[in-house]
């Protein structure tokens, strides 16, 4: 009994390429060209796993992604990489490996004594149990669990430089997804009628099943060569279709090689996101496991995984196999090894009779028709076989490795994405699927056409359709090279279950057994997608490919339907598992959204600001590094005693053209607009459809028919899209065109009793007294000989004006009003000392603008039109609007001058404690009055004036006495803003 | 992933649009009674099946597109301009 | 099969209906000694009988749970829950699986909280083990607007004595080790935390659901699609499906994702879109996250299920859409937004994706209310909060039925409030389903 050996060479391996590896600490040598798999098999490993649930031995199964149970954890330059499959691992030199799930070896897995009570732990056992005592779940079991749980482990801490992942954008014709006979053959046909191909393949290298087939080889090196010389057809291995999106879209997951990763600057995958007009599925078909006793012992592997091991690695999966099998085109891996001098322990066949066992014979091969294998014995590997005929009677036999296979199903996962129906194909027993035409085709095994010849001249015969569809003119499809001819073949038998003593597995990651699906459905859980829920059958890292068909025909054979009855749960995205970063793209980190800086961003750092995300906006908060009061009451005190001048670039601005200008916007507007005069500005008040406030912002008008509206920064899209909305939809026969200019000028606040003198001096022929330019009063301006406007606006309660130019001239007018206020000890000022500004005199931001608050709610309803349409206007009726018990607007002092306030404090009184009567918005230490102030939501706030109330903020453990006034605090009379 | 036909800009990726929601239903008259406006406002069909629908195109001519748009298949039937008389189709079988 | 009447009570005792026993350690162990031949059907599956007091349209979390407590708490039994499939493939089967109750307005906070109490004993009255898991929710802020917010909704529930506390950074890097607080676009200010938040296995409510009103009476018929709800003039008389009529004194629909096809049906419209939010499991991993947490600078929220799997997801997709299936920009979004506040997720991979249809409802919260239909209670709205509500959903929605009039704690979830003015509108975003 030999085991695993490297007998030879192989396809894709270099024998004189060596490259070092270690697993579990081992250190091994392998080839180039190897995977992680394919160099452990030919050294022998066949443990490489403990499974989830009864940590039992486990081995390699397949040879691909589809593989449930080697899978390692990789240590390299990027952490720990937890669940990568040995069978899709490329080795390179220095490979460190671990095995998953075991502790503290793999050889010696304490959890491996779960076995001794795994009779008590069928599918779905916590159900039943955990539930006593009451405190236990949390404390002592579901901590358990938790441990138990998982395969690999991540790495908790991101490396330095973390390998970054590329988005790309592809465009093709049409799409063909796997590069085997029917995928090449298509691609070749579709090619020369200069359509744009991408041919996908998820494997190394194209080839699929003729790889497995030496007569094939001609074939296919000649029609890859052939495809590399045609421009308009790109082939892509390593790169996986995992995801279908609808209307042509396609997402790839590309892995780039370790030489190609190097020279794309430590990129290891890309998404390839991929727009097609039409799909062509040449997904080949996938091997299916039997469910017999033992079928988890490392050594049993899948007949076409032990063919592809041969011819691509050299690589003998045993010394003295044994195969078990049910359809003639798995002998192809019999009669590779008979070629490649194995001696094989025998062929269990199910079937009574077959050429290709008749084949066999002749080649001297011992051949047990009409048998099963019924058990394999061995805890750490296959040793020996139990072999019960149908006849009766039951033989042993020895072996190394046991190879089965028990049919193939089509690779339709993509097309279930895609809504294709699946029917039942007897021929092959499992479910082909049927795609829309407009969405594209199947080809070759996926569509259960078997055989290679058959699968190159259905993939042929696929691409002249399209080609047809998309109007390319269809070249001759003979193929250039000779296609073998397929052998004649006896159907398959399908065979899903062998009955005997011990656990039969369908689902070899998650541990479920052919029992547990009988239980399922002996408990009721009988549909198939509870049952799937139930023993979590497929639900693994290799979604039930090789055993999904399985576990259904079990259940089916419970319930006594037809497989095609039960048929297979859903199967969802994706088709391989992607890594976070490949999904995420480049756009993470810093990258994750972009900056918006102002103008004077650089002027602003290079000041000393600390900057606040505001939405993607970066704006000034402080100009100062330190954490706290002083700075910002420093500010806002050097504009109430002085000026002060603060950039507000980021507002949005939306210019308003048009014969139709003023209508539309008494109509967007609740209050007049019709009536504003050109050369003013207006306080805007602008609804929702249900009423509530939406955005506040100042609208000027600056000719007969042109409007300049400005909105919060946080709302600025919001508006601007609501504007568009109701112009296109609702008012289309407005005759008025809306810009968004927020981008293109720069404004500043220049506020503060000394702020007149200021402006002054930069504005040049513009008399600004306060006669000629009133409060509110707006108007074009030369100021530093840049043209721009002026408002006389004022968001801080002092007299204040807002100066605009286009944005590249904003560093001449800031460094001239900086200029022209250096006698009045002018200062820039950030959002914080605003802020304090505006809470003192009650204006309003986001806080207050909620979402939640009416006009009314906030003491604006005198100034909502009275006659007129407008949006919200109907709505802002309902009784619910109107109740006098709605959160106000009101101004909060704490009694105690020495107390803070605190924003998201509740107000309540002593004697309902547990009754929000409403909640502080904004708050502040004043610069003009003693202690704090704020702003405050309360019910019924209008007839609480006066009255006291409790603050309490229970998660800081505060409590205040706060006295309820007007929110207007500063100069209620206007006197200083109309100076 | 829906791919849209604007009219003034070609086939762009559901990225750059904002859906706005029903666009069978009309503002109704200033004169209108609370409760039509409540209706309109709040009130939906919500049909699985083809809907005629709202998208602004934010990420590009910020023009309003009307849609006929099947809520289950995702099929785009028709992009038109907002004044634009599109209709819906005979209902096919849901798939 | 024999039946007694009590009253107005039907109660079969029929052999098949025995219940599948009671599940305990116990009983696992003695059933593992002889082959687990023991166990039976976790819930009897009925065949519609002619007529029932109540019919309750929709299988899923909310209409099982409806069942479970008019039966159990209003003594409620002549009850049918139909589906049109197998019972719990809807939301209940494709959410999150998160339970919390760290809402803003405080009929909110009292209704989820309810819930939330409920569900801390609902294992052991419903004797299934659901899983629920109260390991803490985590709310991070990276703004101090997003701070105040998060102030006033913690303090709310304190006035509430709901449990909610503030976490400064470095308590938050100490609970969730993952998180990289710094070097994201937005860092970590820091969060607040629900203790009592946490998951629940989402096919265990369910079945455990099913199991016990099944054992209390209540009729559970699957594979039944309702075609139509008749009526006569302004009175709801039943449904109708494809194994013939059912006549019922109140039919409740429970049917999210398609309350508007069965209004309908009934004749009238909802304040509703049906949007999909997708989801999302990663590969399984040994524990590294123990809390549920969500991100305060993107769409990403995540936990980590007892199988070792990351469940994660977003926001919604942004238009109508029955599809069940998501697109691939959120997707992609969501996983940017992962990746940004967990660096450390790079290599670990997304295995599966998946949607839900959800009822996006015109002001976010949900609904449970009389309808223009006399005798037609629905249950709707529940935009992406509808799992964790299951519970207190099903116990006022039985309220209702029984009593005539809203549960105290859910009278502000009717469907008046609309045009009422009353709307419930926890982020302020307005009548636009695609933004909540």
């Amino acid at each position: 009994m030999s085991g695993p050996s490297r007998i030879g060479a192989g396809l894709w391996t270099r024998p004189d390429e060596p490259v070092e590896f270690r697993f579990d600490g081992q250190a091994l040598r392998g080839l180039r060209g190897d995977t992680l798999a394919s160099a452990l098999l030919a050294n022998g490993v066949q443990l490489v796993g403990r499974s989830f649930k009864y940590h039992r031995p486990r081995g390699i199964v397949t040879a691909g992604p589809e593989e449930p149970c080697a899978l390692v954890d990789v240590l390299g330059p990027d952490g720990r990489e937890p669940n990568r499959p040995a069978t899709t691992l490329p080795l390179r030199e220095g490979l460190i490996t671990e095995s998953q799930n075991r502790w503290p070896s793999l050889h010696f897995d304490v959890g491996s004594l779960g076995n001794l009570v795994a009779r008590f732990l069928p599918a779905g056992f916590y159900y039943k149990t955990f539930m006593a005592p009451g405190w236990a779940w949390e404390r002592l079991y579901e901590p358990a669990i938790r441990r138990a749980a998982g395969l690999g482990r991540l790495g908790l801490t991101a490396t330095d430089h973390p390998s970054p992942a590329e988005t790309v954008h592809d465009h093709a014709d049409v799409l063909i997804v796997g590069a085997g006979a029917a995928g090449l053959a298509a691609a070749h046909g579709l090619g020369r009628t200069g359509a744009r191909v991408m041919l996908l393949e998820q494997d190394a290298a194209p080839g699929g099943g003729t790889l497995l087939d030496r007569r094939w080889q001609a074939w296919q090196q000649g029609l890859s060569a052939a495809l590399a010389g045609l421009h308009n057809v790109r082939c892509l291995p390593r790169s996986c279709v995992v995801g279908a999106y609808g209307h042509g879209v396609y997402a790839a997951l590309e892995t780039l090689s370790p030489e190609e990763s190097i020279a794309f600057g430590g990129i290891r995958e890309r998404l390839r996101i991929i727009r097609a007009r039409r799909l062509l599925l040449t997904t080949g078909a996938i091997e299916r496991l039997i469910a017999f006793p033992g079928n988890d012992v490392p050594g049993v592997m899948l007949a076409g995984a032990a063919l592809a091991y041969l011819r691509r690695y050299g690589v003998a999966a045993g010394g003295h196999p044994a195969f078990f099998l049910n359809s003639d085109e798995a002998y192809q891996t019999v009669f590779e090894f008979a070629a490649a001098g194995i001696a094989c322990a025998g062929v269990i066949d199910v079937r009574p009779e077959s050429r290709a066992a008749d084949h066999a014979r002749s080649l001297g091969i011992r051949v047990q028709c009409g048998a099963m294998v019924e058990r394999v014995e061995g805890a750490r590997s296959v040793r020996r076989l139990r072999i019960a005929s149908l006849a009766g009677g039951a033989t042993a036999l020895e072996a190394d490795a046991l190879l089965m296979s028990g049919g193939y199903s089509p690779a339709s996962a993509l097309a279930s994405q895609l809504g294709a129906k699946h029917l039942w194909q007897e021929s092959i027993a499992a479910f082909a699927p049927l795609l829309d035409p407009h969405i594209g085709r199947v080809a070759g095994a996926a569509r259960g056409r078997c055989g290679l010849k058959v699968a190159a001249l259905d993939g042929a015969a696929a691409a002249e359709s399209i080609a047809a569809e998309l109007g390319f003119a269809a070249g001759a499809v003979s193929p250039a090279w000779e296609l073998p001819a397929d052998a004649e073949q006896t159907p398959l038998t399908p065979l899903w279950e062998v009955r005997g003593r011990g656990k039969a597995f369908v689902d070899l990651q998650n541990d479920v057994t052919t029992a547990d699906v009988r239980l399922a459905h002996r408990e009721g859980y009988e549909h198939v997608e509870h049952m799937k829920r139930y023993t979590t059958h497929g639900m693994a890292t290799d979604q039930g490919r090789i055993g999904g068909l399985v576990g259904s025909a079990v259940l089916a054979q419970a319930r006594g339907l037809p497989v095609s009855e039960v048929g297979l749960a859903k199967i969802r995205p994706y088709v391989q598992p992607l890594p976070f970063a490949a999904l995420a793209g480049p756009e993470t980190g810093q990258h994750f959204k972009p900056r918006r800086r102002l103008p004077l961003h650089d002027w602003h750092e290079a000041a000393g600001a600390s900057f606040v995300s505001i939405g993607l906006w970066l704006r000034p908060l402080v100009y100062a590094r330190e954490t706290g009061w002083d700075a910002v009451l420093r500010e806002a005190r050097a504009v109430r005693r002085s000026v002060g001048i603060t950039d507000v670039s980021s507002l949005g601005k939306i210019d308003v053209q048009g014969p139709d200008a003023a209508r539309f916007l008494d109509y967007i507007y609740a209050n007049n607009f019709a009536t504003l005069p050109v050369g003013r500005a207006r306080y805007g008040i602008m609804l929702r459809e249900d009423g509530m406030m939406l955005d506040d912002g100042t609208t000027s008008r600056l000719g007969a028919e042109h409007f300049l509206i400005t909105t919060t920064t946080a709302n600025s899209s919001v508006v601007l899209e609501h504007m568009e909305f109701q112009l296109q939809a609702v008012c289309p026969h407005h005759d008025v065109l809306l810009s968004d200019v927020s981008d293109q000028w720069a404004q500043f606040a220049i506020a503060g009793p000394r702020s007149r003198e200021v402006v002054a001096s930069v504005a040049s022929g513009l008399d600004l007294s306060n006669a000629a330019f009133p409060f509110m009063a707006a108007s074009a301006a030369l100021l530093a000989g840049v043209a721009g406007r002026v408002f006389r606006i004022s968001f801080s309660g002092e007299l204040a004006f807002e100066l605009a130019v286009p944005a590249a001239h904003a560093l001449r007018l800031w460094t001239a009003l900086l200029a022209a206020g250096q006698a009045f000890g002018i200062a820039p000022y950030g959002l914080d000392a605003l802020n304090t500004l505006r809470i003192e005199k009650g204006h309003l931001t986001g806080a207050e603008l909620n979402g939640n608050t009416t006009a009314d709610d906030l003491g604006m309803e005198r100034m909502l039109k009275s006659k007129g349409d407008f949006v919200g206007r109907m709505l802002a009726q309902r009784p619910g609007l109107r109740s006098p018990e709605r959160l106000q607007l009101v101004g909060v002092r704490p009694i105690d001058r020495s107390q803070r306030l605190r924003n998201g404090a509740q107000l309540i009184v002593p004697e309902a404690p547990s009754r929000s009567l409403g909640y502080i918005t904004s708050s502040t230490p004043s610069v003009e009055l003693e202690g704090w102030v704020g702003l405050a939501l309360l019910a019924g706030g209008r007839e609480r004036m006066g009255k006291h109330l409790i603050a309490t903020s229970p998660i800081h453990g505060e409590t205040t006495t706060v006295a309820i006034l007007s929110p207007h605090m500063i100069d209620p009379e206007n006197s200083r803003v109309r100076a | 992933m829906l791919r849209i036909e604007c009219p003034w800009c070609g086939l762009r990726d559901e990225t750059e649009f904002h859906y706005r929601g029903d666009a069978s239903l009309r503002r109704p008259d200033s004169d209108a009674r609370l409760a039509e406006f409540c209706t309109q406002t709040y009130l939906r069909e919500n049909r699985r099946g083809w809907h005629l629908e709202w998208w602004l195109h934010v990420g590009g001519c910020r023009r309003l597109l009307k849609i006929v748009r099947h809520t289950d298949t995702h099929e785009i039937h028709a992009v038109g301009h907002p004044q634009d008389p599109l209709t819906v189709p005979m209902e096919a079988p849901a798939p | 099969m024999r039946r007694q009447r009590t009253g107005d009570r039907l109660i079969h005792t029929n052999a098949q209906r025995a219940a599948s026993g009671r599940y305990s350690a116990a009983r696992l162990i003695l059933e593992g000694l002889t082959g687990h031949r023991g166990w039976s059907r976790a819930w009897h599956k009925a065949s519609p009988r002619q007529r029932y007091r109540v019919v309750i349209v929709g299988g899923g979390g909310q209409g099982l749970a409806t069942a479970y407590y008019l039966a159990t708490e209003f003594g409620i039994r002549d009850v049918a829950v139909i589906d049109k499939g197998p019972i719990g493939l809807g939301n209940v089967g494709r959410n999150t699986t998160i339970i919390r109750s760290n809402y803003f307005r405080p009929e909110n906070v009292g209704f989820y909280d309810y819930s939330l109490q409920l569900w801390e004993g609902l294992e052991r009255r419903l004797n299934f083990n659901a899983m629920v898991s109260q390991r803490g929710t985590l709310n991070l802020f990276h703004t101090e607007s997003q701070r105040d917010l998060f102030t006033r909704r913690a303090n709310g529930m304190r006035l509430l004595s709901v449990d909610a506390l503030a976490l400064e950074r470095d308590a938050v890097k100490a609970l969730v080790p993952l998180v990289d607080l710094d070097n994201g676009r937005y860092p970590v200010l820091g969060g607040f935390l629900q203790p009592r938040g946490g998951t629940v296995r989402h096919d265990a409510v369910a079945w455990g659901y099913a199991r016990a009103a099944s054992a209390a009476g209540v009729d559970i018929i699957e594979e039944c699609e309702v075609t139509a709800i008749r009526r006569e003039g302004n009175a709801v008389r039943g449904v109708q499906t494809p194994r013939g009529p059912i006549e019922a004194d109140v039919v409740c629909l429970a049917v999210a994702g398609h309350s508007s096809q069965l209004a309908g049906m009934a004749g009238f419209r909802l304040p509703i879109e049906t949007h999909v939010l997708q989801a999302f499991v990663s590969e399984p991993v040994k524990p590294v996250l123990d809390v549920v947490l969500t991100y305060g600078a993107g769409h990403f929220y995540v936990s980590q299920s007892d199988k070792g799997g990351l469940v994660f997801g977003g926001g919604i997709d942004g238009y109508n859409s029955y599809g069940q299936r998501g697109t691939l920009p959120m997707a992609e979004d969501v996983a940017a937004a992962g990746l940004t506040l967990m660096p450390a997720l790079a290599r670990l991979r997304v295995l599966r994706q998946w949607g839900g249809v959800m009822d996006m409802s015109m002001d976010g919260s949900p609904i449970i209310s009389r309808t223009p239909l006399s005798g037609l209670i629905i249950n709707c709205g529940w935009c992406y909060g509808g799992f964790k509500a299951i519970p207190a959903g099903g116990m006022a929605t039985a309220h209702l039925i029984a009593r005539g009039e809203a549960h105290p704690l859910a009278a502000h979830l009717d469907l008046e409030r609309f045009a009422a003015g009353r709307t419930i509108d926890e982020r302020g975003l307005g009548p636009f389903p695609y933004a909540h």
